[in-house]
């Protein structure tokens, strides 16, 4: 059985959400990976046991389309006899996931954590629902069933033996209309962008106090190499922007350090949190939420705790 | 620029979340409804685009009599017109969902549909795409900066640390996110002429789809209460040895 994977790359090499949904893929069947750029980082691609690959060059279609790139899988998903078409749960993979849907009249599942076939055209899945908080066990009866795994969720693992795929050059056929909505990109200012896959997150909530408070946050994520992320309450009082927003409604994170501070931990940010390695929670709060998702509290004042820790850290570095 | 936006009645979720005992539904017996941020966000951009360029608001649910509650919130803000698609409790799957609506604007001359990106309870990320492939009309997702123009919109989301501008022409459907405005509180004169106002209605057909849920579940934590370290600056050593650990100091 084969089973098409949309990899989308990051920088050349295939996005980490989508190494997440690879490894998912390999418990369906033979992988083969649909990857929308001039070259494959194949390396990788073998170590996750992948045994083909169908390349889509700029010279056939240029840029991110969502229509086109969905189009595109569904000829590929007939061409190959596929039995099931995935993605990471990304904005991209969501999107071109529920464009295949619509186009093929198949439902189509986000966010899935488990997906096992169960004879025939059903497939036995979990998936997210309220972001994470809580799993559904769902039942997909379709010829081709069409999903994305869920970002935060499924752990990337490489396959035990390395595969030597191979690689077709894939000219799609398209319509006109599946090229009238395309992305024109240019370069946002910095910020969010590194949030969802940053190593480490030093958050900030309420108890910051104000956009003044987050200096010493962004002095300690420099030292720790990480950025800052902030809670709900943080962007609606317009201390920071948007974009650093973690939680349901923000970016959902998966770094291996989370250091909340002064966030009391309201569901719909334990939600974006929730697949950090490791968490660590400053507040003056001894009974703050946020302190049953956490391994380590420290009960205090993040004025005060931050600037020694940061101090300490220095030190260490001297 | 006539403008439909669609919500969703959801239960407001606060510190905890937790299910009926048939494993069907949010247990909502200690909590209230609302919408998702997503969608107050959607109302307030339909809302500012009429105040600027004229025409005017419509707001639709698809849901029990009660999510009456919910477009009267959003008449409060500034909709004009409510529309209420009934359901007798049972939950429409996406494709059902958006054939519903489908249906209302076929009956309307909507120039734009605004949703929320994902409904915060099931977030099957797609209702707004499939309703935009009903219509035949272009489509974008995730928007966080919208422009409007008589000649169509200019709307802009983020990804990996670029900007993603789509130019679609009119009519067409958009998802937002929060984020993409800062939505205003109701006005007392907004929420008495909301109180009064009527609300259209009509009961969609409902339809299994090939997906079909069997149970919602709370995940298991892999997490316990935290040990804590200590109290103050005193706890910063403790800290340090703990982030040593873990290898996130190099």
């Amino acid at each position: 059985m084969t089973v098409l994977v949309l990899v989308e790359l990051d920088g050349g090499a295939p996005a980490d959400a989508s190494l997440r949904a690879l490894t998912l893929a390999r418990s369906l069947g033979d992988v083969n990976a649909v990857v929308f750029a001039d070259a494959a980082p194949q390396d990788t691609l073998a170590g996750y046991g992948v045994t083909d690959v169908y390349l889509v060059e700029s010279s056939s279609l240029e840029g991110y389309a969502p229509q086109a790139w969905a189009r595109t899988l569904g000829g590929l998903a007939t061409e190959t006899g596929a039995t099931a078409v995935l993605a990471a749960g990304t904005d991209r993979g969501n999107e071109v996931l529920a464009h295949l849907g619509a186009i093929t009249g198949l439902p189509m599942a986000a966010n899935c954590t488990l997906v096992t076939p169960d004879g025939g055209q059903t497939h036995r899945l979990v998936r997210h629902r309220w972001a994470g908080l809580l799993l559904e066990d769902a039942v997909m009866e379709a010829p081709v069933a069409l999903f994305t795994v869920a970002t935060d969720s499924v752990a990337a693992v490489p396959a035990e033996t390395l595969t030597s795929p191979q690689v077709h050059v894939h000219k799609p056929e398209l319509a006109e209309a599946d090229l009238v909505v395309r992305a024109v990109e240019s370069p946002a200012g910095a910020g969010g962008a590194s949030l969802a896959t940053a190593r480490v997150v030093v958050g900030g909530g309420r108890g910051v106090g104000g956009p003044e408070g987050f200096a010493s946050l962004e002095q300690l994520a420099e030292l720790l190499g990480g950025v800052v992320g902030v809670s709900r309450v943080v962007t609606s009082e317009g201390w920071r922007p948007h974009k650093q927003q973690v939680g349901q409604t923000g970016t959902k994170i998966t770094p291996e350090l989370y250091l909340a501070c002064g966030i009391s931990g309201a569901i719909q940010h334990i939600a974006g949190c929730a697949g950090a390695k490791h968490i660590i929670a400053i507040n003056t709060d001894p009974g703050a939420p946020i302190l049953a998702h956490a391994d380590y509290a420290v009960i205090g004042d993040l004025h005060q705790v931050i600037p020694a820790l940061v101090e300490a850290l220095r030190a260490r570095l001297r | 620029m006539e403008i439909l936006v669609c919500i969703k009645r959801v239960p407001t979720v606060g510190g905890k979340i937790a299910v009926t005992p048939d494993g069907q539904e949010v247990d909502t017996r200690a909590s209230g409804f609302s919408i998702s941020p997503h969608e107050e966000c959607a109302v307030e951009e339909a809302v500012q685009i009429t105040e600027r360029d004229g025409g005017s608001v419509s707001v639709l649910t698809l849901g029990p009599e009660a999510a009456v509650e919910q477009l009267r919130g959003a008449l409060a803000l500034g909709a004009h017109r409510a529309v209420l698609l009934e359901t007798d409790g049972r939950e429409f799957g996406p494709i059902a969902t958006a054939a519903a609506i489908a249906a209302e604007v076929r009956a309307h001359p909507y120039d734009l549909v605004l949703l929320g990106n994902e409904a915060a309870d099931t977030g099957d990320y797609q209702v707004g795409v499939r309703l935009a492939h009903e219509l035949g009309w272009p489509v974008a997702t995730g928007i966080k900066n919208l422009s409007v123009s008589e000649a169509g919109v200019v709307a802009r989301r983020e990804y990996r640390g670029m900007e993603e501008a789509y130019s679609l022409p009119l009519p067409a459907v958009v998802t937002v996110k929060e984020g993409i405005n800062l939505p205003r509180y109701p006005s007392l004169p907004g929420r008495l002429r909301a109180k009064r106002a009527a609300v259209d209605r009509s009961a969609p057909e409902w339809a299994g789809e090939g997906m079909r849920k069997e149970a919602l579940r709370v995940p298991e934590s892999s997490k316990h209460q935290a040990e804590v370290l200590g109290e103050g600056v005193d706890a910063v050593p403790g800290l340090v040895r703990v982030l040593e650990e873990w290898g996130v100091l190099s």
